[in-house]
């Protein structure tokens, strides 16, 4: 297995992970939780395409996972803003909760 | 070898971060997690980027995620089940994307024709690059964050006369 | 590392420890050289920084008391100097009392996180001529990114305890230092504008020339001498020292974020506050008061490494009298000083150092950047103390 390979697989279970943890939970912020697990195994996807991959003096895997992090911290910031907020509303954190508008 | 230890540690941390019960146990486990993809982007040779995850992840992600739960005191969870009411399908989906994403890793032929070449990114020749060819993203990513900033806040804001 | 070897009795003094290090290493086997070459750099600065721990202990406690009329402890040792030896008996063998209801794992991995953070800020500082750890490409970065760490265990120490003043001290100490923890890095990215290089051995050699006899700190000019103002108040406000220290404010929420800790986890927490404290000092002295280099160009023999401790004793110092003269300031005035008064005094330093590298040599880039510094902290500061209505200050008196 080389190590690209076994970069990917790294990344992409991370990124089932997370993706399992935004699905199946109930909590909204293990939900964001999982959110940010996924956009961690896309950056851990850039930069080892970065390091093993055909042309690296470009530093374009680097340069897109510096803006991935900034564009994650902005998300986490406003993801949880909406938490709080909601939660202010309807008491509760459990997005099951939150089908007032489901017809 | 490292990279085993490294990456077990990371999942290891992702797994328990889902999974727990108490959210602060679940927001620790975070932290392990992204400590132990630091340390794999160190390996791989990108030091700013390691560099940079510890300081942004750990030191303000995972603080804001902290914060946010002591903002939200809700009662030890007294909900019995921590999961969606339609969690099967939610778990086959998951199966199913995995299985694909593994076969088409195991099968791509741009892993086979991978290099092993010596990655450099000196520090001249990232803030190079951020100041000449990607000085557009750089700007957009300033007024990103400032908009950020400024919604979160917002959003949180407590208005005037709205009940505790 | 193979340097030439020194010729002359100064240059011998001034290397004396990386030529101890070589001479130990090379008894051992090619292979782990530069593992034990590290190991020993390591085990020199857990020593040598835990002893100036020591002693800074015994020394704050005198300074104090003198500052205070008093005398500081004189019992133990001539002059009180043995303190540190009773200090240190006494926090091992002090019951070790934990709460029942407190998260057993969490709450023991709070003060080592700590104090593993703190000692691996020193990696990157260079305490002599050749005797950083390591050489990074990205030093400061790293300084940042352990120290952004100890901002965790807080909050690990003060939730795991269980007990609403733990948690109450816990969050208003990550507050105060997320938020000075921006000018602190705004403060030295001008020094990286100034010096173009992240890598802390590169900033002191970038200082180490001299016109006259005066050397080429970046302390020496207008936006270095700001933003070694705004570095060392926001090094204090990071370290939760007075007059910052209101989260672990003894008079009003018992000690904050560590009430529930005694014994050794209590002297480890102590000890890691005291550790990150040196850190940061070490890393002003690195950014802007030219780290190892002697201040007058006549005085070059003098071993570097002495110079670097003579340094940091005697921002110790300014610490302790600061800590002994001036009254704690309330959370509110805190917060409001660093989002309303550093940041922007930071924001303008960057602009500063940007003109000042672009203006010619001369009087004229010293006379414009010293005005952009000096107006607007004139304006701010009294704008902000009273109310935007800056007219003549009317002084009150006690009658």
């Amino acid at each position: 297995m080389t190590p690209l390979t076994s970069c990917l697989l790294l990344s992409a279970l991370l990124f089932v992970i997370g993706l399992a943890g935004a699905l199946i939970r109930r909590n909204a912020i293990v939900v964001l939780i999982g959110i940010e697990l996924m956009l961690n195994a896309a950056n851990l996807n850039f930069i080892a395409f970065w390091r093993y991959g055909p042309n690296s003096e470009a530093l374009t895997g680097m340069m897109f996972v510096i803006f991935s992090i900034a564009v994650a911290a902005a998300e986490a910031a406003v993801g949880l803003a909406l938490i709080i907020s909601l939660y202010r509303h309807i008491k509760t954190a459990n997005i099951d909760e939150v089908v007032s508008m489901s017809g | 070898m490292l990279f085993t230890i490294f990456a077990i540690l990371t999942l290891a941390g992702a797994v328990a971060a889902i999974s727990l019960r108490n959210l602060v146990h679940s927001v620790l486990a975070l932290t392990l997690a992204f400590a132990g993809l630091a340390a794999v982007y160190l390996l791989l040779g990108a030091q700013f980027i390691g560099l940079a995850q510890i300081l942004v992840y750990i030191g303000a992600v995972a603080i804001l995620i902290v914060f946010a739960i002591l903002l939200i005191r809700e009662a030890e969870p007294a909900s019995p089940s921590m999961v969606v009411s339609s969690w099967v399908g939610s778990v086959v989906a998951v199966l199913v994307i995995f299985g694909t994403m593994a076969w088409a890793i195991e099968r791509s032929a741009i892993t086979q024709r991978a290099t092993g070449s010596q990655a450099e990114a000196s520090m001249q020749q990232i803030g190079n690059a951020l100041m000449l060819r990607f000085a557009l993203p750089l700007e957009i990513i300033g007024l990103l964050l400032t908009a950020a900033l400024i919604g979160a806040v917002t959003i949180a804001l407590r208005e005037k006369g709205e009940g505790r | 590392m193979i340097l030439a070897p020194p010729n002359t009795a100064a240059e011998t003094a001034d290397q004396i420890f990386v030529i101890l290090r070589d001479w130990i290493v090379r008894h051992v086997p090619g292979g782990l050289q530069p593992i034990f070459s590290d190991l020993i750099s390591v085990v020199a600065i857990l020593a040598v920084f835990a002893s100036l721990f020591a002693i800074t202990t015994v020394l704050e406690r005198k300074g104090l008391g003198r500052i205070q009329n008093r005398y500081g402890p004189n019992r133990v040792g001539p002059f009180g100097l043995l303190q540190p030896l009773a200090d240190g008996i006494k926090a091992l063998t002090k019951e070790n009392i934990v709460p029942l209801a407190a998260d057993q794992t969490v709450y023991v991995l709070a003060p080592v996180v700590l104090v593993v953070a703190a000692f691996s800020m020193y990696a990157v500082l260079p305490i002599g001529r050749n005797m950083a750890l390591t050489n990074l490409d990205a030093g400061v970065l790293f300084f940042f990114a352990a120290s952004s760490v100890m901002e965790l265990s807080v909050f690990m120490a003060g939730w795991s305890s269980r007990n609403k003043y733990s948690l109450l001290g816990a969050m208003r100490a990550i507050a105060q230092m997320i938020s000075y923890e921006v000018p602190l890095i705004l403060a030295s990215v001008t020094v990286i504008m100034a010096a173009g290089s992240l890598s802390t051995v590169t900033i002191v050699e970038k200082q180490a020339g001299y016109t006259g006899i005066l050397p080429h700190w970046f302390i020496l000019t207008p936006w270095g001498f700001a933003g070694f103002v705004l570095f060392m108040i926001a090094t204090i406000a990071e370290s939760n020292r007075s007059p910052f220290d209101l989260p672990e404010g003894e008079s009003e929420i018992i000690a904050g974020y560590f009430t529930e800790y005694s014994g050794f986890k209590f002297a480890l927490f102590f000890l890691g506050e005291y550790i990150g404290l040196f850190a940061m000092s070490g890393l002003g002295i690195t950014l802007f008061l030219g780290g190892w280099g002697a201040p007058l160009s006549f005085l070059t023999w003098v071993p570097s490494y002495i110079w670097f401790f003579a340094k940091l004793l005697t921002l110790i110092a300014v610490f302790i009298w600061l800590r002994g003269t001036l009254p704690r300031l309330r959370m509110d005035q805190l917060m409001n000083f660093a989002w309303k008064f550093m940041l922007p005094m930071a924001l303008i330093n960057l602009v500063t150092v940007g003109v000042w590298e672009f203006l010619p040599h001369g009087v004229l880039r010293w006379l414009v950047c010293s005005v952009m510094v000096v107006v607007p902290y004139v304006l701010l500061g009294r704008g902000l103390m009273q109310g935007w209505k800056v007219e003549r200050r009317v002084y009150k008196f006690a009658e």
